[in-house]
């Protein structure tokens, strides 16, 4: 995503004589052999001192890590309470979940959730954009959104490197509720839907961020997308507890992909025919998202010429 | 030769919200917003050849600021052109980004919580310098700058000085032709600030790069810049050598006087205004063409042990220019 069209400098600029334009051919293929070759060392270099800064402060995120790990122990106990609720006796079923049903789905849920929720990046854009932090954006050969990607990824690959570990507790105690195991392919669909939520999570996040280049605060924007996500991804319930108008007008939204849509996909609730067909309409919200960031960053840096600085 | 920085009525405005005072104001402003327009520059022209160091001086929003950010691309002109290496800055082309540097003594570029060293090898990565040019870079960068040990502790811990070297290595690493330096040397000692200087000036004629520099340090023109540039109100008021700029602006001059009695006579006032008596020194600022007149009813009515001649300093030469030019402003003002 490192911004790379030209070719190297050692090209120039003379005119290449017909005798050497076979030559010419081979080198361009070199030189784009490079391009790639050093856009992904950029890539890596971005990555391996975002992990670097990330291990500063290693006290405060193990601490931080487990920390968030709390609420999602007590919601498992506050489930356990509603489903015996009026009762001597556990409700067998909660709209077709039983208890079992809905701890497995809340933990992959979560799991969801720990590869989409951005904590930080929309209001990370904003400040940046505030207090100027943005010129160098401006003023380096480096592009803003490839590179605030390449440092969520270092992010996370250093979040998952410690949050493992309570994952795994939780989900060995946890063990007999899962359903057995799904096929290879439902697996492999699972993997992917988290890996594009991730982007799907990151794109949204930043398009919010963005944002920041007309209003110079986004806290209160960012609000409300918290609420819309806790309430839309299916963070709070599942998504097919709600009214049928309601879900299916919801399914058209990309807030699910953010943690309801990899655990339907775990749990096979997706209809197999389908499942494909879903993942490809994740792929094309993916694009979407890529592209309306791509129109916001470059209007917003053009407005920046024009009003900030 | 042509100029590596060529600037043509380059003009910028921009648009300021106002506000009035008080809740009523603030809750009508809701729906109606009164803005005005600010000139921060207006359609000022030169040029700089390669190689050359050039002061922009002027107090406080003047607009030399604003002038690096039109230089580096950062803001777009309201009106006129400007090329930098034969590109047109704001366009932000990665070849034009490549060349040029913009240092700012109030931001910092570096990872806070990093070494600096990690910085440094980003920006390798950045400007994609070869492993081996970079390395010697960084190695003459540091040796210059008395840094070499530093490079590996986290930059937090680094003094301002050190850290403001550091910003210098990071944004030389890729060898730039043209370097915008805004208030490099804010906030600095003065022995960093003499060490910036030398850096600066060493640097700049052994790579003959392009140098901008705003300061409102005196010191930091005195030292590296032959020509300054001086912007007030948005408009350039003086473009050309710094004795020359002296000679323009500068109408008074210093008579320090050591009588042989040691003592001061009360009438000295007339030839000029007395600045300050010291240690038996007085010091009376004269008109500069009467100077030699002066020198010769001196010397013929007193018994003068010392007497010496010199120019203002510049501080001072700045205030009364900048001074002049806004009395019209508050006169107005005040009617």
């Amino acid at each position: 995503m490192i911004e790379n069209n030209e070719p190297p400098r050692r090209q120039g600029l003379e005119q290449t004589p017909v005798s050497k334009q076979i030559t010419t051919r081979k080198s361009a293929l070199v030189a784009s052999c490079e391009a790639v070759f050093s856009s992904i060392y950029i890539s890596w270099i971005i990555f391996k001192t975002c992990v670097a800064e990330r291990l500063v402060y290693r006290g405060d995120f193990f601490f931080s890590t487990f920390i968030r790990f709390l609420p999602i122990v007590t919601q498992i106990f506050l489930w356990h309470k509603v489903y015996s609720i009026g009762t001597s006796n556990q409700i067998d079923s909660l709209n077709g979940y039983s208890y079992e049903d809905m701890v497995t789905y809340y933990l992959l849920a979560m799991v969801a959730r720990a590869f989409s929720s951005m904590p930080g990046l929309a209001s990370g854009i904003g400040n940046d954009i505030r207090d100027g932090s943005i010129k160098k954006y401006v003023i380096q050969p480096i592009d803003l959104l490839g590179y605030l990607f390449w440092h969520r990824m270092a992010h996370k690959l250093v979040y998952y490197l410690i949050a493992t570990i309570p994952f795994a507790v939780v989900f060995y105690f946890c063990r007999s509720y899962f359903p057995t195991t799904p096929s290879a392919e439902v697996w492999l669909a699972f993997v992917l839907s988290l890996l594009l939520g991730f982007l799907v999570g990151f794109l949204l996040e930043a398009l919010i961020g963005l944002i920041g280049f007309w209003f110079l605060e986004v806290s209160s924007l960012l609000f409300i997308y918290m609420m819309f996500n806790y309430f839309l991804s299916g963070h709070m319930i599942p998504l097919d507890w709600l009214p049928g108008p309601i879900f299916h007008a919801i399914e058209y939204l990309p807030f699910k992909y953010l943690a309801y849509f990899p655990a339907a996909i775990f749990l096979e609730k997706i209809p197999p025919q389908n499942l494909w067909f879903e993942i490809g309409v994740e792929c094309v919200w993916v694009v979407a998202l890529l592209a309306a960031n791509r129109i916001m960053l470059k209007r917003g840096l053009k407005r920046y010429g024009a009003y900030g600085g | 030769m042509s100029a590596i920085i060529d600037v043509s009525q380059l003009g910028k405005q921009y648009r300021v919200y106002r506000k009035h005072e008080g809740l009523w104001a603030s809750v009508s402003h809701l729906f109606r917003r009164e803005y005005s327009t600010v000139d921060a520059v207006k359609s000022i022209s030169f040029q700089i050849q390669e190689g050359e160091i050039v002061g922009f001086l002027g107090p406080n929003g003047a607009g030399k600021t604003t002038t690096l950010k039109l230089l580096s691309g950062l803001i777009y002109p309201s009106s006129g052109t400007a090329t930098v290496l034969g590109h047109v800055p704001w366009k932000r082309e990665n070849a034009y980004r490549r060349n040029f540097s913009l240092v700012m003594g109030q931001k910092n570029q570096l990872w806070w919580d990093l070494p600096a060293q990690e910085s440094f090898r980003l920006h390798q990565a950045i400007y994609k310098v070869p492993a081996d040019v970079f390395n010697r870079r960084l190695d003459e960068l540091t040796a210059l700058l008395e840094v070499r040990k530093l490079i590996g502790q986290p930059v937090r811990e680094l003094s301002l000085g050190e850290r403001m070297r550091m910003e210098l290595i990071a944004s030389l690493l890729h060898n730039p032709r043209v370097l915008f330096l805004d208030e490099p040397t804010i906030g600095l000692d003065v022995v960093s600030q003499k060490r910036v200087q030398e850096f600066l000036k060493y640097y700049q004629q052994e790579e003959r790069i392009t140098v901008v520099l705003t300061s409102h340090y005196m010191k930091d023109v005195e030292a590296l810049c032959k020509r300054v540039i001086i912007i007030d109100e948005g408009e350039i008021r003086h473009d050309g050598s710094l004795n020359e700029m002296v000679d323009r602006f500068s109408l008074h001059k210093v008579i320090a006087l050591q009588f042989s009695d040691g003592e001061i006579p009360e009438d000295l006032e007339r030839f000029g205004e007395l600045l300050s008596v010291d240690l038996g020194v007085a010091k009376v600022k004269v008109e500069r063409e009467q100077v030699s007149q002066i020198l010769a009813t001196l010397l013929d009515r007193y018994d003068i042990h010392d007497i010496t001649v010199h120019d203002r300093p510049l501080e001072d030469v700045f205030a009364e220019l900048f001074d002049s030019h806004r009395k019209p402003e508050t006169e107005e003002a005040v009617v």
